[in-house]
Protein backbone atom coordinates (compact mmCIF):
# COMPACT_ATOMS: atom_id res chain seq x y z
CA UNK A 1 0.00 0.00 0.00
CA UNK A 2 0.99 3.61 -0.64
CA UNK A 3 0.84 4.50 3.05
CA UNK A 4 4.01 2.58 3.84
CA UNK A 5 6.08 5.05 1.81
CA UNK A 6 5.03 8.01 3.97
CA UNK A 7 6.96 9.14 7.05
CA UNK A 8 5.82 7.37 10.21
CA UNK A 9 4.23 10.39 11.87
CA UNK A 10 2.19 11.33 8.79
CA UNK A 11 1.10 7.71 8.40
CA UNK A 12 -0.04 7.48 12.01
CA UNK A 13 -1.96 10.77 11.86
CA UNK A 14 -3.61 9.80 8.56
CA UNK A 15 -4.64 6.38 9.84
CA UNK A 16 -6.00 7.88 13.06
CA UNK A 17 -8.04 10.38 11.04
CA UNK A 18 -9.46 7.62 8.85
CA UNK A 19 -10.37 5.47 11.87
CA UNK A 20 -12.04 8.46 13.54
CA UNK A 21 -14.01 9.19 10.37
CA UNK A 22 -15.17 5.57 10.16
CA UNK A 23 -15.96 5.65 13.89
CA UNK A 24 -18.19 8.68 13.44
CA UNK A 25 -19.97 7.64 10.23
CA UNK A 26 -20.57 3.89 10.43
CA UNK A 27 -22.58 4.02 13.70
CA UNK A 28 -24.72 6.76 12.15
CA UNK A 29 -25.31 4.64 9.06
CA UNK A 30 -26.29 1.70 11.26
CA UNK A 31 -28.60 3.94 13.31
CA UNK A 32 -30.29 5.16 10.14
CA UNK A 33 -30.62 1.55 8.97
CA UNK A 34 -32.22 0.74 12.33
CA UNK A 35 -34.79 3.54 11.93
CA UNK A 36 -35.79 2.37 8.48
CA UNK A 37 -35.52 -1.39 9.02
CA UNK A 38 -37.50 -1.31 12.25
CA UNK A 39 -40.06 0.94 10.62
CA UNK A 40 -40.63 -1.37 7.68
CA UNK A 41 -40.65 -4.50 9.86
CA UNK A 42 -43.40 -2.92 11.93
CA UNK A 43 -45.43 -1.74 8.92
CA UNK A 44 -44.33 1.91 9.27
CA UNK A 45 -42.22 4.13 7.06
CA UNK A 46 -39.76 5.33 9.68
CA UNK A 47 -38.41 8.90 9.46
CA UNK A 48 -39.45 10.59 6.18
CA UNK A 49 -39.16 14.35 6.76
CA UNK A 50 -35.45 15.18 7.21
CA UNK A 51 -33.89 14.80 3.76
CA UNK A 52 -35.01 12.30 1.08
CA UNK A 53 -36.54 9.28 2.88
CA UNK A 54 -35.33 10.76 6.16
CA UNK A 55 -31.62 10.08 5.64
CA UNK A 56 -30.71 13.23 7.55
CA UNK A 57 -32.80 12.24 10.58
CA UNK A 58 -29.78 11.38 12.72
CA UNK A 59 -28.02 14.63 11.76
CA UNK A 60 -31.15 16.45 12.93
CA UNK A 61 -31.09 14.38 16.13
CA UNK A 62 -27.45 15.31 16.63
CA UNK A 63 -28.23 19.03 16.28
CA UNK A 64 -31.05 18.58 18.79
CA UNK A 65 -28.73 16.89 21.31
CA UNK A 66 -26.14 19.66 21.00
CA UNK A 67 -28.76 22.32 21.74
CA UNK A 68 -30.00 20.63 24.91
CA UNK A 69 -28.82 21.70 28.33
CA UNK A 70 -26.08 19.60 29.90
CA UNK A 71 -27.51 18.87 33.35
CA UNK A 72 -25.52 17.36 36.22
CA UNK A 73 -27.84 16.36 39.08
CA UNK A 74 -27.11 17.71 42.58
CA UNK A 75 -26.92 14.20 44.04
CA UNK A 76 -24.48 13.09 41.36
CA UNK A 77 -20.86 12.17 42.00
CA UNK A 78 -19.76 14.99 39.69
CA UNK A 79 -16.43 13.87 38.15
CA UNK A 80 -17.56 10.26 37.84
CA UNK A 81 -20.87 11.29 36.26
CA UNK A 82 -19.23 13.61 33.74
CA UNK A 83 -16.44 11.23 32.73
CA UNK A 84 -18.63 8.15 32.26
CA UNK A 85 -19.68 8.75 28.59
CA UNK A 86 -16.04 9.09 27.52
CA UNK A 87 -15.08 5.86 29.30
CA UNK A 88 -17.94 4.10 27.53
CA UNK A 89 -17.06 5.50 24.11
CA UNK A 90 -13.26 5.47 23.76
CA UNK A 91 -12.67 1.67 24.10
CA UNK A 92 -14.68 1.06 20.93
CA UNK A 93 -12.52 3.58 19.08
CA UNK A 94 -9.41 1.64 20.15
CA UNK A 95 -11.05 -1.65 19.15
CA UNK A 96 -12.04 -0.32 15.73
CA UNK A 97 -8.43 0.63 14.99
CA UNK A 98 -7.33 -3.01 15.29
CA UNK A 99 -10.06 -4.56 13.12
CA UNK A 100 -8.96 -5.34 9.56
CA UNK A 101 -11.32 -4.38 6.72
CA UNK A 102 -9.01 -6.17 4.28
CA UNK A 103 -5.48 -7.58 4.40
CA UNK A 104 -4.01 -4.10 3.85
CA UNK A 105 -6.82 -1.95 5.24
CA UNK A 106 -6.08 -2.13 8.93
CA UNK A 107 -5.02 0.85 11.01
CA UNK A 108 -3.08 -0.99 13.73
CA UNK A 109 -1.98 -4.48 12.68
CA UNK A 110 -0.67 -5.83 16.00
CA UNK A 111 0.25 -9.52 16.53
CA UNK A 112 -2.47 -10.19 19.12
CA UNK A 113 -5.20 -8.00 17.64
CA UNK A 114 -8.02 -10.38 18.67
CA UNK A 115 -6.97 -10.03 22.30
CA UNK A 116 -6.65 -6.27 21.89
CA UNK A 117 -10.21 -5.94 20.57
CA UNK A 118 -11.65 -8.17 23.30
CA UNK A 119 -9.68 -6.37 26.02
CA UNK A 120 -10.69 -2.92 24.75
CA UNK A 121 -14.39 -3.76 24.46
CA UNK A 122 -14.40 -5.24 27.97
CA UNK A 123 -13.33 -1.86 29.40
CA UNK A 124 -16.45 -0.11 28.07
CA UNK A 125 -18.63 -1.57 30.83
CA UNK A 126 -16.80 0.55 33.39
CA UNK A 127 -18.39 3.60 31.77
CA UNK A 128 -21.84 2.11 32.32
CA UNK A 129 -21.00 1.27 35.94
CA UNK A 130 -19.67 4.80 36.49
CA UNK A 131 -22.88 6.22 35.04
CA UNK A 132 -24.96 3.93 37.23
CA UNK A 133 -23.09 4.94 40.35
CA UNK A 134 -22.35 8.57 39.59
CA UNK A 135 -25.92 9.60 38.77
CA UNK A 136 -27.00 9.42 42.41
CA UNK A 137 -30.30 7.89 41.31
CA UNK A 138 -31.68 4.56 42.48
CA UNK A 139 -32.87 3.51 39.04
CA UNK A 140 -29.44 4.27 37.64
CA UNK A 141 -27.84 2.23 40.41
CA UNK A 142 -30.11 -0.77 39.77
CA UNK A 143 -29.42 -0.50 36.04
CA UNK A 144 -25.68 -0.25 36.65
CA UNK A 145 -25.76 -3.35 38.81
CA UNK A 146 -27.72 -5.25 36.20
CA UNK A 147 -25.23 -4.18 33.55
CA UNK A 148 -22.28 -5.28 35.67
CA UNK A 149 -23.76 -8.71 36.40
CA UNK A 150 -24.75 -9.20 32.77
CA UNK A 151 -21.42 -8.20 31.27
CA UNK A 152 -19.32 -10.30 33.63
CA UNK A 153 -21.49 -13.34 32.85
CA UNK A 154 -21.42 -12.94 29.09
CA UNK A 155 -17.74 -12.03 28.87
CA UNK A 156 -16.79 -15.65 29.52
CA UNK A 157 -18.72 -17.43 26.72
CA UNK A 158 -17.71 -14.64 24.37
CA UNK A 159 -13.99 -14.99 25.04
CA UNK A 160 -14.24 -18.79 24.91
CA UNK A 161 -15.98 -18.76 21.53
CA UNK A 162 -13.41 -16.31 20.16
CA UNK A 163 -10.66 -18.53 21.59
CA UNK A 164 -12.10 -21.45 19.61
CA UNK A 165 -11.55 -19.57 16.34
CA UNK A 166 -8.08 -18.48 17.41
CA UNK A 167 -7.26 -22.11 18.17
CA UNK A 168 -8.56 -23.25 14.80
CA UNK A 169 -6.49 -20.62 13.00
CA UNK A 170 -3.47 -21.06 15.25
CA UNK A 171 -3.04 -17.31 15.66
CA UNK A 172 -4.31 -14.39 17.73
CA UNK A 173 -4.01 -11.97 14.82
CA UNK A 174 -7.29 -11.04 13.15
CA UNK A 175 -5.66 -10.82 9.73
CA UNK A 176 -4.08 -14.24 10.35
CA UNK A 177 -7.47 -15.69 11.29
CA UNK A 178 -9.07 -14.50 8.06
CA UNK A 179 -6.14 -15.85 6.04
CA UNK A 180 -6.50 -19.26 7.71
CA UNK A 181 -10.29 -19.28 7.28
CA UNK A 182 -11.99 -21.58 4.80
CA UNK A 183 -15.66 -22.00 3.99
CA UNK A 184 -16.26 -25.23 5.96
CA UNK A 185 -15.41 -23.34 9.17
CA UNK A 186 -18.97 -22.00 8.82
CA UNK A 187 -20.05 -25.49 9.90
CA UNK A 188 -17.12 -26.40 12.14
CA UNK A 189 -17.34 -23.16 14.16
CA UNK A 190 -21.13 -22.77 13.96
CA UNK A 191 -21.77 -23.32 17.71
CA UNK A 192 -19.06 -20.78 18.57
CA UNK A 193 -20.61 -18.33 16.10
CA UNK A 194 -24.03 -18.72 17.71
CA UNK A 195 -22.57 -18.25 21.20
CA UNK A 196 -20.57 -15.21 20.09
CA UNK A 197 -23.60 -13.61 18.42
CA UNK A 198 -25.81 -14.03 21.49
CA UNK A 199 -23.05 -12.93 23.85
CA UNK A 200 -22.28 -9.85 21.78
CA UNK A 201 -25.95 -8.77 21.81
CA UNK A 202 -25.85 -9.19 25.59
CA UNK A 203 -22.58 -7.25 25.86
CA UNK A 204 -24.15 -4.42 23.87
CA UNK A 205 -27.18 -4.51 26.19
CA UNK A 206 -29.55 -4.59 23.24
CA UNK A 207 -33.00 -6.16 23.18
CA UNK A 208 -33.68 -8.95 24.16
CA UNK A 209 -30.89 -8.45 26.71
CA UNK A 210 -31.59 -4.83 27.61
CA UNK A 211 -32.63 -5.44 31.22
CA UNK A 212 -30.06 -2.83 32.40
CA UNK A 213 -31.96 -0.05 30.62
CA UNK A 214 -35.42 -1.62 30.83
CA UNK A 215 -37.55 1.47 30.28
CA UNK A 216 -40.71 -0.12 31.68
CA UNK A 217 -39.07 -0.92 35.02
CA UNK A 218 -36.18 1.41 35.80
CA UNK A 219 -36.79 4.46 33.57
CA UNK A 220 -33.60 4.22 31.46
CA UNK A 221 -31.19 2.51 33.84
CA UNK A 222 -27.74 4.09 34.03
CA UNK A 223 -28.65 6.69 31.39
CA UNK A 224 -31.68 8.07 33.25
CA UNK A 225 -30.02 11.31 34.38
CA UNK A 226 -28.09 12.04 31.20
CA UNK A 227 -29.09 14.80 28.81
CA UNK A 228 -27.81 16.47 25.68
CA UNK A 229 -24.40 15.65 24.33
CA UNK A 230 -23.41 13.24 27.10
CA UNK A 231 -26.52 11.15 26.42
CA UNK A 232 -25.69 11.29 22.70
CA UNK A 233 -22.20 9.95 23.47
CA UNK A 234 -23.74 6.97 25.25
CA UNK A 235 -25.96 6.34 22.23
CA UNK A 236 -22.95 6.66 19.95
CA UNK A 237 -21.09 4.17 22.16
CA UNK A 238 -23.95 1.69 21.75
CA UNK A 239 -23.99 1.94 17.97
CA UNK A 240 -20.19 2.01 17.72
CA UNK A 241 -20.23 -1.14 19.82
CA UNK A 242 -22.65 -2.72 17.37
CA UNK A 243 -20.38 -1.78 14.48
CA UNK A 244 -17.31 -3.21 16.25
CA UNK A 245 -19.11 -6.43 17.21
CA UNK A 246 -20.56 -6.91 13.71
CA UNK A 247 -17.12 -6.38 12.17
CA UNK A 248 -15.50 -8.72 14.70
CA UNK A 249 -18.13 -11.41 14.00
CA UNK A 250 -17.49 -10.99 10.27
CA UNK A 251 -13.73 -11.32 10.71
CA UNK A 252 -13.91 -14.28 13.10
CA UNK A 253 -16.69 -16.39 11.65
CA UNK A 254 -17.57 -15.19 8.14
CA UNK A 255 -14.13 -14.97 6.62
CA UNK A 256 -13.80 -11.17 6.65
CA UNK A 257 -12.77 -9.90 3.25
CA UNK A 258 -12.79 -13.35 1.60
CA UNK A 259 -15.22 -13.54 -1.30
CA UNK A 260 -15.53 -13.66 -5.10
CA UNK A 261 -12.97 -11.54 -7.02
CA UNK A 262 -10.56 -11.76 -4.10
CA UNK A 263 -8.89 -9.00 -2.14
CA UNK A 264 -8.16 -6.56 -4.97
CA UNK A 265 -8.29 -2.85 -4.23
CA UNK A 266 -11.43 -1.97 -2.33
CA UNK A 267 -13.26 -5.23 -3.14
CA UNK A 268 -12.05 -6.96 0.03
CA UNK A 269 -13.12 -4.09 2.28
CA UNK A 270 -16.46 -4.02 0.45
CA UNK A 271 -17.03 -7.71 1.29
CA UNK A 272 -16.24 -7.01 4.93
CA UNK A 273 -18.70 -4.12 5.05
CA UNK A 274 -21.44 -6.10 3.27
CA UNK A 275 -21.08 -9.06 5.65
CA UNK A 276 -20.89 -6.77 8.68
CA UNK A 277 -24.04 -4.95 7.52
CA UNK A 278 -25.84 -8.29 7.37
CA UNK A 279 -24.70 -9.09 10.93
CA UNK A 280 -25.70 -5.60 12.07
CA UNK A 281 -29.14 -6.06 10.51
CA UNK A 282 -29.42 -9.28 12.53
CA UNK A 283 -28.85 -7.22 15.71
CA UNK A 284 -31.66 -4.89 14.62
CA UNK A 285 -33.93 -7.79 13.73
CA UNK A 286 -33.45 -9.31 17.21
CA UNK A 287 -34.68 -6.04 18.68
CA UNK A 288 -37.88 -6.13 16.65
CA UNK A 289 -38.50 -9.86 17.00
CA UNK A 290 -38.01 -10.63 20.69
CA UNK A 291 -39.28 -9.22 23.97
CA UNK A 292 -36.91 -8.48 26.85
CA UNK A 293 -35.78 -11.46 28.92
CA UNK A 294 -35.91 -11.31 32.69
CA UNK A 295 -32.71 -10.87 34.72
CA UNK A 296 -32.65 -14.46 36.06
CA UNK A 297 -33.47 -15.91 32.63
CA UNK A 298 -30.59 -13.91 31.25
CA UNK A 299 -28.15 -15.34 33.78
CA UNK A 300 -29.42 -18.88 33.23
CA UNK A 301 -28.92 -18.55 29.49
CA UNK A 302 -25.31 -17.46 29.98
CA UNK A 303 -24.32 -20.13 32.48
CA UNK A 304 -26.46 -23.11 31.46
CA UNK A 305 -26.57 -22.80 27.68
CA UNK A 306 -23.84 -20.57 26.28
CA UNK A 307 -21.00 -21.64 28.57
CA UNK A 308 -21.43 -25.43 28.08
CA UNK A 309 -21.82 -24.93 24.32
CA UNK A 310 -18.66 -22.81 24.23
CA UNK A 311 -16.71 -25.41 26.20
CA UNK A 312 -18.00 -28.17 23.92
CA UNK A 313 -16.98 -26.13 20.89
CA UNK A 314 -13.48 -25.73 22.34
CA UNK A 315 -13.25 -29.52 22.65
CA UNK A 316 -14.51 -30.01 19.07
CA UNK A 317 -12.04 -27.43 17.78
CA UNK A 318 -9.22 -29.08 19.71
CA UNK A 319 -10.01 -32.49 18.21
CA UNK A 320 -10.28 -30.94 14.75
CA UNK A 321 -6.94 -29.16 15.03
CA UNK A 322 -5.17 -32.31 16.25
CA UNK A 323 -6.72 -34.52 13.55
CA UNK A 324 -5.82 -32.11 10.75
CA UNK A 325 -2.24 -31.54 11.86
CA UNK B 1 16.67 8.54 27.05
CA UNK B 2 14.89 7.00 24.12
CA UNK B 3 11.25 7.57 23.32
CA UNK B 4 10.37 4.23 24.89
CA UNK B 5 12.06 5.25 28.16
CA UNK B 6 10.05 8.46 28.29
CA UNK B 7 6.86 6.51 27.60
CA UNK B 8 7.71 3.98 30.31
CA UNK B 9 8.42 6.78 32.77
CA UNK B 10 5.09 8.45 31.96
CA UNK B 11 3.08 5.24 32.28
CA UNK B 12 4.97 4.30 35.45
CA UNK B 13 4.28 7.67 37.06
CA UNK B 14 0.61 7.41 36.09
CA UNK B 15 0.41 3.94 37.62
CA UNK B 16 2.16 4.94 40.83
CA UNK B 17 0.16 8.16 41.18
CA UNK B 18 -3.19 6.49 40.66
CA UNK B 19 -2.19 3.68 43.02
CA UNK B 20 -1.48 6.29 45.68
CA UNK B 21 -4.83 7.94 45.03
CA UNK B 22 -6.55 4.55 45.24
CA UNK B 23 -5.12 4.09 48.71
CA UNK B 24 -5.76 7.65 49.87
CA UNK B 25 -9.34 8.06 48.54
CA UNK B 26 -11.88 8.43 51.30
CA UNK B 27 -14.71 7.01 49.19
CA UNK B 28 -14.40 3.30 48.47
CA UNK B 29 -15.90 3.67 45.02
CA UNK B 30 -13.42 6.37 44.04
CA UNK B 31 -10.66 4.09 45.28
CA UNK B 32 -11.99 1.31 43.05
CA UNK B 33 -12.07 3.67 40.06
CA UNK B 34 -8.47 4.77 40.73
CA UNK B 35 -7.65 1.07 40.87
CA UNK B 36 -8.98 0.83 37.32
CA UNK B 37 -6.47 3.48 36.25
CA UNK B 38 -3.68 1.72 38.16
CA UNK B 39 -4.36 -1.67 36.60
CA UNK B 40 -4.71 -0.17 33.14
CA UNK B 41 -1.45 1.71 33.72
CA UNK B 42 0.22 -1.56 34.69
CA UNK B 43 -1.04 -3.05 31.42
CA UNK B 44 0.53 -0.04 29.71
CA UNK B 45 3.85 -0.77 31.48
CA UNK B 46 3.79 -4.34 30.18
CA UNK B 47 3.01 -3.09 26.69
CA UNK B 48 5.88 -0.59 26.75
CA UNK B 49 8.22 -3.34 27.93
CA UNK B 50 7.20 -5.44 24.94
CA UNK B 51 5.14 -8.06 26.78
CA UNK B 52 2.09 -7.62 24.58
CA UNK B 53 0.24 -10.77 25.64
CA UNK B 54 0.65 -10.13 29.37
CA UNK B 55 -0.45 -6.50 28.97
CA UNK B 56 -3.61 -7.38 27.06
CA UNK B 57 -4.53 -10.23 29.40
CA UNK B 58 -4.00 -7.84 32.30
CA UNK B 59 -6.47 -5.44 30.69
CA UNK B 60 -8.99 -8.17 29.84
CA UNK B 61 -8.92 -9.93 33.21
CA UNK B 62 -8.24 -7.19 35.75
CA UNK B 63 -9.86 -4.11 34.24
CA UNK B 64 -12.56 -5.96 32.31
CA UNK B 65 -13.59 -8.47 34.96
CA UNK B 66 -12.02 -8.18 38.41
CA UNK B 67 -12.62 -4.46 38.92
CA UNK B 68 -16.09 -4.77 37.42
CA UNK B 69 -16.79 -7.39 40.09
CA UNK B 70 -15.44 -5.04 42.80
CA UNK B 71 -17.58 -2.16 41.53
CA UNK B 72 -20.60 -4.44 41.36
CA UNK B 73 -20.07 -5.61 44.94
CA UNK B 74 -19.69 -2.00 46.13
CA UNK B 75 -22.95 -1.01 44.46
CA UNK B 76 -24.63 -3.96 46.12
CA UNK B 77 -23.51 -2.94 49.60
CA UNK B 78 -24.26 0.78 49.18
CA UNK B 79 -21.05 1.58 51.02
CA UNK B 80 -19.39 3.15 47.98
CA UNK B 81 -20.34 6.72 48.82
CA UNK B 82 -19.77 6.61 52.56
CA UNK B 83 -16.40 8.11 53.57
CA UNK B 84 -14.12 5.53 55.11
CA UNK B 85 -12.90 6.30 58.61
CA UNK B 86 -9.87 4.34 59.72
CA UNK B 87 -8.12 4.33 63.05
CA UNK B 88 -4.50 5.29 63.65
CA UNK B 89 -3.50 1.69 64.34
CA UNK B 90 -5.16 0.46 61.15
CA UNK B 91 -3.32 3.06 59.06
CA UNK B 92 -0.02 2.29 60.71
CA UNK B 93 -0.47 -1.44 60.15
CA UNK B 94 -1.40 -0.91 56.50
CA UNK B 95 1.62 1.35 55.98
CA UNK B 96 3.86 -1.27 57.61
CA UNK B 97 2.54 -4.08 55.38
CA UNK B 98 2.88 -1.89 52.29
CA UNK B 99 6.43 -0.84 53.13
CA UNK B 100 7.37 -4.43 53.95
CA UNK B 101 6.06 -5.70 50.60
CA UNK B 102 7.86 -2.89 48.75
CA UNK B 103 11.17 -3.67 50.47
CA UNK B 104 10.75 -7.41 49.84
CA UNK B 105 9.95 -6.99 46.13
CA UNK B 106 12.53 -4.27 45.60
CA UNK B 107 15.16 -6.29 47.40
CA UNK B 108 14.43 -9.33 45.24
CA UNK B 109 14.71 -7.19 42.10
CA UNK B 110 17.99 -5.60 43.18
CA UNK B 111 19.40 -8.96 44.29
CA UNK B 112 18.35 -10.48 40.98
CA UNK B 113 19.63 -7.91 38.50
CA UNK B 114 21.65 -5.42 40.54
CA UNK B 115 21.55 -1.66 39.93
CA UNK B 116 22.62 -1.78 36.27
CA UNK B 117 20.14 -1.25 33.48
CA UNK B 118 18.90 -4.48 31.93
CA UNK B 119 18.16 -4.71 28.24
CA UNK B 120 14.46 -5.51 27.80
CA UNK B 121 13.38 -7.82 25.02
CA UNK B 122 9.77 -8.86 25.46
CA UNK B 123 9.09 -12.37 24.22
CA UNK B 124 6.80 -12.82 21.23
CA UNK B 125 3.43 -14.49 21.69
CA UNK B 126 4.78 -17.65 20.08
CA UNK B 127 7.64 -17.82 22.61
CA UNK B 128 5.18 -17.33 25.49
CA UNK B 129 3.00 -20.13 24.08
CA UNK B 130 6.01 -22.43 23.70
CA UNK B 131 6.99 -21.77 27.31
CA UNK B 132 3.51 -22.27 28.71
CA UNK B 133 2.68 -25.36 26.66
CA UNK B 134 6.22 -26.77 26.61
CA UNK B 135 8.47 -26.30 29.64
CA UNK B 136 5.74 -25.33 32.09
CA UNK B 137 3.00 -27.53 30.66
CA UNK B 138 2.20 -29.42 33.90
CA UNK B 139 1.63 -26.45 36.22
CA UNK B 140 -0.26 -24.71 33.42
CA UNK B 141 -2.53 -27.69 32.77
CA UNK B 142 -3.08 -28.16 36.50
CA UNK B 143 -4.20 -24.54 36.77
CA UNK B 144 -6.44 -24.93 33.71
CA UNK B 145 -8.04 -28.03 35.26
CA UNK B 146 -8.65 -26.08 38.48
CA UNK B 147 -10.29 -23.21 36.63
CA UNK B 148 -12.37 -25.57 34.50
CA UNK B 149 -13.50 -27.32 37.68
CA UNK B 150 -14.54 -23.98 39.17
CA UNK B 151 -16.43 -23.19 35.97
CA UNK B 152 -18.28 -26.51 35.93
CA UNK B 153 -19.06 -26.09 39.64
CA UNK B 154 -20.49 -22.63 38.91
CA UNK B 155 -22.74 -24.18 36.28
CA UNK B 156 -23.79 -26.88 38.76
CA UNK B 157 -24.75 -24.21 41.30
CA UNK B 158 -26.65 -22.28 38.64
CA UNK B 159 -28.54 -25.43 37.66
CA UNK B 160 -30.02 -25.98 41.11
CA UNK B 161 -33.48 -24.42 41.42
CA UNK B 162 -33.75 -21.35 43.63
CA UNK B 163 -34.15 -22.42 47.29
CA UNK B 164 -32.74 -25.91 46.77
CA UNK B 165 -34.45 -29.10 45.62
CA UNK B 166 -38.22 -29.07 45.46
CA UNK B 167 -39.31 -31.31 48.31
CA UNK B 168 -42.96 -31.68 49.39
CA UNK B 169 -42.01 -31.33 53.06
CA UNK B 170 -40.30 -27.99 52.31
CA UNK B 171 -43.35 -26.42 50.71
CA UNK B 172 -45.11 -23.71 52.68
CA UNK B 173 -48.23 -25.32 54.12
CA UNK B 174 -50.75 -24.39 56.79
CA UNK B 175 -48.06 -24.81 59.45
CA UNK B 176 -47.36 -21.11 60.15
CA UNK B 177 -51.04 -20.39 60.75
CA UNK B 178 -51.28 -23.30 63.17
CA UNK B 179 -48.25 -22.00 65.04
CA UNK B 180 -49.74 -18.52 65.21
CA UNK B 181 -52.97 -19.97 66.62
CA UNK B 182 -51.01 -21.78 69.30
CA UNK B 183 -49.26 -18.55 70.17
CA UNK B 184 -52.61 -16.83 70.68
CA UNK B 185 -53.78 -19.60 73.00
CA UNK B 186 -50.72 -19.28 75.20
Amino acid sequence: MMLTELPLLVEVVLKAAVVLAVFLTMPLALGQLEHKLMGHMQGRLGPMEAGPHGILQLVADGIKFVQKEDVTPTAADRPVFRLAPAVALVPYLVALAAIPFSAAWVAADVPASLLLVLAATSVGVIGTLMAGWGSGNKYSLIGGMRAGAQLVSYELPMVLSAASVAMAAGTLSLTGIVQAWSWWWLLWQAPAAAVFLVASVAELQRTPFDAPIADAEIVFGPLTEYTGLRFAFFLLAEYAGMVVMALLFTVLFLGGWRGPWGDVGAVGALWTVIKATAVGSLFLWFRVAWPRVREDQLQRLAWLVLLPVALLQLAITGVGVVVMS
Amino acid sequence: MSGLDVLFLAVGLLTAGSALLAVLSRQVLHAALWLVVTLAGLAGCYLVLGAELVGLVQLLVYVGAVVVLILFALMLTRSGGVPVVTGRGQRGGAALVGAGTTILLGGTLVAGSGWRAVEVAGPTNTEVAEGVLGVYVWPFELLSALLLLALVAAVAIARAPVGGQDDASHRPGPAPRALAAQGEDA
